[in-house]
This record gives structure tokens, C-alpha cells and sequence, in this order.
């Protein structure tokens, strides 16, 4: 009843407000106000048009000079600086084409902005500038296609050549666990269908397999720098992805299958801690944080750099913060930490 | 009765196509066959969807701002979805998703699409209906019936769908690994199984209109730009959006009948599902064979809207008519080979990534020849810079900025590092969400006076052009530096990763600018409404233009012309051209439309 009343007065006020607009219709003086653009809007947006050209440029300069600092310190990979020197130069080129179009563009809608009696060029084709323009964009992404192709061929040719490092990265909602193949550097099998909560055999690893039995799992993945290292990565739920924005790394994580990935970690984490632009980093960061902490806002203790592993594909409520710390330090500093863990083994005898 | 509008294509045959029925105000305004009148219910019904998309992302982007801060007004929305005005997770995840499907199907695709498809592919070519009223009635309604269960989608009480727009199961299929994966995907599965069925009654019949019903004299090379681009979309859409269709079938079995197309191995709050053998990747291949070409079924669009805008208010022919033709059937082809540029790092066989970088790398070419014909048109003209006409040349600028970024997301090296950041989110809104609606502004500015028989107000139309304009790149500008510092999209806050904390000052200055565009489009709205009732009455050819819809009678009637159909003489884009003795065609006048017939003497370009 309430509803019906309630859209009963909807209809009312609806067919008021279209009397009131038709009484307001009629009332109305014609006035002789021309809609189409006069010779002064188009002087007046002309000129806007031009200042629009500042503004993209302006726009573009100060994010430049205020933003740059917070992007990605120096890629801490081996296969990261050829990324990072393609990255470049394609956006040199981008910068040149953008500076240009855009000045072109803005710049003739100020200058050609119209008068009356002026006359437009009757202009409709001319062969040999579309050939300019197509042969220019085919030559300059032929360089920028062959590039990218060499460069993605060898970052994506995962083998074993070099003694690889195989480490598992296992996602679930919503934090990741790492395994090392252990002594034997070979990962035992496993399955969702093995997982076994009551035992925390929580990646499903085949207790039969004797490959397993010296597997490490961790929480914390810990590297050792120069030497590569061989991703697998396991979902057992949703889709996850992870990114190792420091290494230039990313791969998802896909239920019912292993992908893999493959880097050569090449700056510890202690170096990068040195590293100028992550010094100046972390003491902004921590001015930022030191404030919050006055406020009284929670989470917010000074912060130390490290490398991060984030999860970069949508995956639910707390996708936010999926993450794991990565340590990259020395082959020695490794072993004695790899040392100090408990296998696979080890982990089910306790139960 | 459209049957019986043209049951007689003879241009000889011309009265009375539409005196032997009575209108009544069901047949005229609600079950209209009308293409005019179906053009404004896509249009009114696309631009309710876009003020619910662009609310939903005013309101994510506060708590991208300011995570944690309380916003009264957020709980007045949202209620029990946003506790002491703070947004649920759950609820962010919902607005990101529910804001990326409306904007890219219900606004950009039937909005825009459906809206100009339907007015000017009769109008233009000079028919007087649809090929099928029947048929393109259903498809309005079916898009109606689409909205109505998307928006209901909304109320369901676990949520809405909230595993982004691009719904990548197995977070969609399993009600476990999130709330809105429940009750909430379902109806937003139906509602888009709806929509395709739509969209493609609707294509088939603009695809079947160009081709049979073009007037007298109106051969495929004098087709204004704007049908050539309707044409063109409507083709792509007829290829890639059963595809779509065909994923979210598959997805339905896997989630109601425990099919397991895209599900296997799946360990989830304490218990493994019985799913064995699918795959997600699968799923993303088919999400993408449409979902790609859906970027250019709703640019092309504009671009065409573009071309013709800008030609008219040049007053100057469009530059490189057929280089342009050949750019929209370019793109087309290749933007249905493309696909797998978002699949790089899905663990896809990395040969195929690499067939998918030369590919996409490749549409840059006749996207490049596009843009700079556009600025030639430009080049010595004299710019009636109107509204629409703003528009398309802010249309030309977003679409380059965005576009070059394209460069870098195409390469699969440089994708590695930047998929899924915040990168990849300031380059396609620049470059097809931005550009898009800029293409639909335009197109509603030009079009108006044909769609309402008054003008809007200019004036306003400026207001709404500039500040747009400043705020869309002081939104998405800034936003390319978020993604280069490494943050993910779909993250509810930033502030668990303290490597992120001095992103914050960047995340506030582009909510502040999206607030500030989000007024400006009020000012539109208001114009809009406004206008429909209180605007200058046009004039029968307001912009002086060429394309046969300005012949056709202010007064809207099932038919479109009251006598023949104008017979074509010439292309649409005779703007400003000259006699051999330097006087304008028509003396006095800088434009001759295409039902002129040529002068004594005068060159008929074949351009």
C-alpha cells in the first residue's frame, strides 16, 4: 500500500514538474541568442586551446619533477637492466611523439581557429604524406617489436642450464609459502588433493616421494644473490600473480597448473639498503610514517627497505595484502640460513 | 508497420509512409520502432548507467584517498557496506567491478554505440528505418531488461559481483573465495548473456541497413566516416561478442551443474572441490576474444563521430578519406588478433606472447595514420570551435596520450613488470574510456538539435568541455608514475606495503580531480535536461552541414522524409571546395551537401 502511495505521489510530482516547465515554456521571451559558435568563441577557445597545450606540458613536467623519485629503484635483476633500458627508450620515443602531436594538434586549433569570411583549404589527399606517416611508425616499432621479441625470447627461456636454485612459490588466499627443493634441489610432488590440515602438510606434498622428504618450506623467501633461480608457482584456489616489482618479475599463479618464471637476483638486500635513491626513499617514507605515528595512526613504525613479493591479480577481500618479504643475500648467508631450517621430513615427524 | 515505411524502396514511392497507423503513446515512446525515437532510449538509458558508473568510481576513489578516513555520505549509499561511513573491502572489489562493466558495455557500448548507430545509420544513408523495427525495438528492450538485472545485481545481500569486470574465474565461479561470487555473479552473468543477445540482434540489423538500404547515388565511397565506423563495429561485434557469450555460458555450468571447464585442483576453506581438468587460462582466452575487440567497438565509434564532427566544424573535407576507411577495417581486423596481449604473463606459452606483441604492435600503424590525419583536417581550416567540435579534438589528444602508452603494454618484456599496475589503468581510460566518452559528448552536442529539435546551450557546453578536459588529465596523467612505482589495481588500500606510503599526496591530488570532473558532467546533465525542454529551437541545418540527415524534416515522423528520399551526388565531405575560378560551389557557401547534384564543370574528386 505505502508503495503504491509513494509512486502515486512520484507520478504526481512528475506530471507538476511538466506543467510547471510548459507554463514556464510559454513565459519564456524568445531570446535571439545564436547556440552555434560566434567568431568570438572561436577566438576564446582558440586561445584556450593554446593554454591547453601549456597545461599538458605543464602537467607533464610536474609530474616528472615531483613524481619520478617514487618510481622503481634500480632493478635488482640480471635480465631487470635490459628491461629497464627498453623501458627508456620506449618512452624517449613515446615523449617525442607525444610533444609533437600534441603541439600540432593544439596549435592548430588556435591558429586556424575561425572568422567569417576566412576561406578552409580544400584539402582531402595527399599520397606521399600518408606514406610518410605509415612508413614512419612501420620502421620505428619494426626496431621497437625485434627489440622487445630478443629481449622477451631470453627472459622467457626458463632451463636449466647454470645450476638454477628451484624454489616453489605456493598462493593462497591470502598469503604465499615458498619451498626449496632442499639438498637434492628437486621439489617432491604435490597436490591440492594431498593437502592434510590436521598433519600442516599445507601444499599438498606426496609424503611417498623421496624428492620431498628434504623439502624446505618457508616463509620468507631468501635468495642467494648471482645465482639464478628457477620459479615454479602453484594456486591452490583463485588466480593470484606474483610480482617482484624490484626484479622486474612477474608470473601468475594458476589453479591446476605450474608456471614458472626465472631471474638472477643481483644486488643483496643489504646493498640496496645503500643505494642513494632507496636511502633518500626510506627517510621521506619514514618523515611520512613518523607523522602518522603522532596522529596516533596504527602500522605506522618506521620502515626499513626490503624486497617485496606482492600478489597482483585480483584474488578477494584482503587482496590488498598478500604479501612476503624476499631477502637477497649471500651465497654463504643463504646456506647457513637454508641450514638452519627443518625439512619436509622433519616437519612430519613432530606431528 | 516499418515494413511498411519502406516496403516500397522506389524513390519515386514516396508520401505517406506513415499515416494508415495511429501512434499511441505506448507505440511512439515506450515500444518504438522508431529508429529516432529507440536512438534516445539508448541514449537516456546509457547516460542513467553512466551517472550510477561515474558515482561508483567518486565513490572508490574517496577510499583510495583517504583508506580508513569516515565519509558520513558513504554510509548513507552504501549502508551496512560501509560501517561508520568506512567502505567494506568486499564493497570496493563490488564498485570496482560494477563501475568497469557499466562503463564499458551499458554506457560505451550501448550508449554510445547503440545510440548513434541507430540515429544516423538511417539518416545518413538515407533509409527510412532500420532494416528491422521490429527487431531493433527488442534490442532496445533487451538492453533495458540487461540494465534493470545488473542494477538489481546490486541489492542482492551477499553483494554484487566483485571479481572485476573481467570476472576471471575461479574467483567468479566459487561463492567460497568471496561474497560476491554468489547470488551477485549469477545475476551478472544473465544480465550480460541479455545484453550479447542485444548487442547482436542490434548489430546484425545496422550490418543488414548499411548494406541493402543506402539511397540512391550513396555508394560505399561516399559513406560519411561515421557509418563506415558503425558499420565496422557492428562486424566486430557480430565476431567476437557470441565468444563472450560462450565463456559465460561455460562459466554458468561450471558454477550451477559442476562442469569443470575453467576449474581444477581447488583447495578452499578446508575442503578439496571435486573440479579436475579445467583451466582459467582457458577462460581468459575467451573473456578476451571478445573483451579486446570490445575496446575498439567502443572507440571506433567515436572515432567515426570524430571524423565527422571535426570535418563539418573544419569546414574542411576529412584528410585521407580512404586512408581513413582503410585505418577502421585495419584496426578492426587486427584488434580480433590481439587478444593475448593481456594474457603475457598468465602462463600462456611464451611464443604465443610473442605472436600477440607483433600483432598488437602492429595496430599502432593505422591508429598513428588516423591521428595524424586528424590534425591535418585541422591543418588550415576554419574552426568553428563548437562544442562537439572541442570534443573531437579533445578525443584526438587523449587518444594519443593514451594510445602511446599502448606501445609500452603491447611489448611483452615491458608488459612484465607493469600488468595490472595502475599503469595499465591510466592507459586505457585515457585511451578508450576518456576518448570514448569524448566521442559520445561530441556526438551528443552535434547531434541534438536532430535528436530534440533544440540546441544546447553553447556556453555550458564550454564550461563542461574545459573542465573536463583539465581534470581528465589530472586524473589520469599522475596516475601512469602510481603504476611505475609498482602498485597493483583492485588493492582496497595502499597502505600494507610501506613502500607505497609516499603515493599518498598522488592518490588525493587525482581523487580531487576526479571530484571536480565528476561536477562537470552535473553541469551536462543539466544542459542536457534542460535543453530537451527550454532549448533554442534549431534551425532545419544548424552546423552547416553536408551528410543527409540535415535534410530530413526538424519534425520527428516514421519515415524520416516526407516526400523521395534524397537522391547522394557526391562524398559527405565537400567542405569549402572551389571552382576552378575560386568561388565556392555554391556561391556564398562553403559547403554542399551530398544530395547536390555536381556543377557544370566540377571535378568530382576520387578521393
Amino acid at each position: 500500500m505505502t508503495v503504491l502511495f509513494t509512486l502515486a505521489i512520484l507520478l504526481l510530482i512528475a506530471i507538476a514538474i511538466w506543467q510547471m516547465t510548459k507554463i514556464f515554456e510559454l513565459s519564456q521571451l524568445k531570446t535571439e541568442v545564436s547556440q552555434v559558435a560566434t567568431d568570438k568563441d572561436n577566438r576564446y577557445n582558440g586561445i584556450l586551446m593554446f593554454l591547453f597545450l601549456i597545461f599538458i606540458y605543464g602537467i607533464t613536467i610536474f609530474s616528472f619533477a615531483k613524481y619520478s623519485k617514487t618510481l622503481l629503484p634500480v632493478a635488482a635483476s640480471e635480465h631487470g637492466a635490459d628491461y629497464d633500458q627498453l623501458l627508456w627508450v620506449s618512452f624517449a620515443i613515446i615523449f617525442f611523439v607525444q610533444t609533437i602531436t600534441q603541439a600540432l594538434l593544439h596549435y592548430f586549433s588556435y591558429r586556424y581557429r575561425g572568422k567569417k569570411g576566412n576561406k578552409a583549404l580544400y584539402y582531402a589527399d595527399n599520397d606521399r604524406l600518408e606514406f610518410i606517416w605509415t612508413i614512419i611508425p612501420v620502421i620505428v616499432l619494426a626496431g621497437l617489436i625485434i627489440w622487445g621479441l630478443y629481449t622477451w625470447t631470453n627472459i622467457m627461456d626458463i632451463n636449466d642450464e647454470d645450476d638454477p636454485l628451484i624454489v616453489e612459490l605456493y598462493a593462497q588466499q591470502f598469503n604465499w609459502t615458498a619451498r626449496y627443493g632442499g639438498a637434492d634441489n628437486v621439489l617432491g610432488e604435490a597436490n591440492v588433493r594431498r593437502i592434510d590440515i590436521a598433519k600442516a602438510n599445507i601444499l599438498g606434498i606426496d609424503e611417498t616421494d623421496p624428492n620431498a622428504s628434504d623439502d624446505v618450506i618457508v616463509k620468507e623467501l631468501h635468495l642467494p644473490v648471482g645465482r639464478k633461480i628457477n620459479f615454479k608457482f602453484r594456486s591452490q584456489d583463485v588466480l593470484h600473480s606474483a610480482y617482484m616489482p624490484h626484479f622486474r618479475a612477474q608470473m601468475n599463479c594458476v589453479p591446476g597448473m605450474t608456471t614458472e618464471f626465472s631471474f638472477t637476483p643481483t644486488i643483496t638486500t643489504a646493498d640496496m639498503r645503500l643505494d642513494p635513491d632507496v636511502i633518500e626513499k626510506v627517510k621521506r617514507t619514514n618523515a611520512i610514517r613518523a607523522e602518522k605515528a603522532a596522529a596516533g595512526i596504527e602500522n605506522s613504525d618506521p620502515w626499513e627497505f626490503d624486497y617485496i613479493l606482492l600478489c597482483n591479480k585480483i584474488c578477494g577481500k584482503s587482496h590488498y595484502n598478500m604479501q612476503m618479504k624476499i631477502i637477497v643475500e649471500t651465497e654463504e648467508e643463504y646456506n647457513a640460513w637454508i641450514e638452519g631450517q627443518r625439512t619436509f621430513a622433519q616437519q612430519m615427524e613432530m606431528q | 508497420m516499418s515494413e511498411h515505411a519502406h516496403a516500397h524502396t522506389d524513390h519515386h514511392e514516396d508520401d505517406h509512409g506513415h499515416h494508415h497507423h495511429k501512434e499511441t503513446f505506448i507505440t511512439k515512446y515506450v515500444f518504438s520502432q522508431d529508429h529516432k525515437m529507440i536512438s534516445k532510449q539508448y541514449l537516456i538509458t546509457g547516460l542513467i548507467m553512466g551517472i550510477i558508473g561515474i558515482a561508483m568510481s567518486l565513490m572508490f576513489r574517496l577510499q583510495l584517498a583517504w583508506p580508513g578516513e569516515s565519509f558520513p555520505i558513504l554510509e548513507t549509499i552504501l549502508g551496512r557496506w560501509a560501517p561508520d561511513g568506512v567502505m567494506d573491502a568486499d564493497m570496493y572489489l563490488a564498485l570496482v567491478t560494477i563501475h568497469g562493466t557499466i562503463m564499458v558495455f551499458f554506457v560505451l557500448t550501448a550508449g554510445l554505440s547503440g545510440t548513434f548507430s541507430n540515429l544516423l545509420i538511417p539518416l545518413q544513408i538515407g533509409a527510412r528505418d532500420m532494416a528491422s523495427g521490429f527487431l531493433n525495438m527488442i534490442s532496445y528492450w533487451l538492453f533495458w531488461l540487461s540494465s534493470v538485472i545488473m542494477l538489481m545485481s546490486l541489492f542482492v545481500e551477499a553483494g554484487p559481483a566483485a571479481a572485476g569486470w573481467t570476472i576471471y574465474p575461479p574467483l567468479s565461479a566459487l561463492p567460497l573465495a568471496q561474497p560476491g561470487s554468489g547470488m551477485g555473479m549469477t545475476l551478472w552473468l544473465v544480465s550480460m548473456a541479455i545484453f550479447i543477445a542485444s548487442s547482436l540482434l542490434g548489430s546484425l540489423n545496422y550490418i543488414v541497413t548499411v548494406i541493402n538500404l543506402r539511397t540512391k547515388g550513396m555508394s560505399m565511397t561516399r559513406l560519411p566516416l561515421t557509418i563506415w565506423a558503425f558499420l565496422v563495429t557492428a562486424i566486430i561485434g557480430v565476431v567476437s561478442f557470441p565468444v563472450l557469450l560462450s565463456a559465460a555460458l561455460l562459466l554458468i555450468m561450471d558454477r550451477s551443474f559442476g562442469t569443470s571447464f575453467f576449474l581444477s585442483d581447488i583447495f578452499i576453506q578446508g575442503e578439496v572441490l571435486h573440479y579436475q581438468g579445467g583451466s582459467p587460462v582457458l577462460f581468459e582466452h575467451l573473456f578476451w576474444f571478445l573483451g579486446h575487440p570490445e575496446v575498439y567497438i567502443v572507440l571506433l565509434p567515436a572515432l567515426g563521430i570524430t571524423s565527422e564532427v571535426m570535418s563539418t566544424n573544419a569546414r574542411k573535407p576529412i584528410f585521407g578519406y580512404r586512408a581513413m576507411v582503410a585505418s577502421i577495417i585495419a584496426i578492426a581486423f587486427l584488434s580480433t588478433i590481439v587478444w593475448g596481449h593481456h594474457m603475457f604473463i598468465s602462463g600462456m606459452n611464451p611464443f604465443l606472447g610473442s605472436v600477440f606483441t607483433f600483432t598488437t604492435l602492429l595496430i599502432a600503424i593505422p591508429s598513428a595514420v588516423k591521428a595524424f590525419n586528424y590534425i591535418t583536417t585541422l591543418w588550415k581550416g576554419n574552426l568553428q570551435l563548437n562544442p562537439g567540435m572541442l570534443f573531437s579534438i579533445g578525443l584526438v589528444s587523449t587518444f594519443i596520450s593514451g594510445g602511446l602508452t599502448g606501445i609500452i603494454l603491447g611489448d611483452s618484456t615491458l608488459d612484465i613488470n607493469v600488468h595490472d599496475t595502475y599503469f595499465v589503468v591510466a592507459h586505457f581510460h585515457l585511451v578508450m574510456g576518456i576518448s570514448a566518452l569524448y566521442g559520445l559528448f561530441a556526438g551528443v552536442y552535434h547531434w541534438f538539435p536532430k535528436m530534440f529539435k533544440r540546441m544546447m546551450n553553447k556556453n555550458l557546453g564550454y564550461v563542461h568541455f574545459w573542465v573536463t578536459a583539465v581534470a581528465a588529465y589530472g586524473v589520469f596523467f599522475p596516475m601512469h608514475f602510481v603504476g611505475m612505482a609498482g602498485v597493483p589495481r583492485r588493492y582496497y588500500e595502499n597502505t600494507a606495503f610501506p613502500m607505497f606510503d609516499e603515493l599518498t599526496d598522488v592518490n588525493i591530488l587525482i581523487t580531487i580531480f576526479a571530484l571536480i570532473a565528476g561536477v562537470a558532467q552535473l553541469i551536462f546533465l543539466y544542459n542536457f535536461i534542460s535543453s530537451i525542454f527550454y532549448g533554442k529551437p534549431t534551425e532545419q541545418n544548424p552546423w552547416n552541414s553536408n551528410t543527409l540527415e540535415w535534410t530530413a524534416p526538424i519534425e520527428h515522423f516514421h519515415g524520416n522524409w516526407e516526400g523521395a528520399i534524397p537522391e547522394v551526388h557526391r562524398w559527405a565531405y565537400d567542405y569549402s571546395k572551389t571552382m576552378p575560378d575560386g568561388e565556392y560551389v555554391i556561391p556564398g557557401q562553403d559547403f554542399v551537401p551530398q544530395h547536390i547534384p555536381l556543377k557544370e564543370n566540377e571535378e568530382e574528386l576520387h578521393h
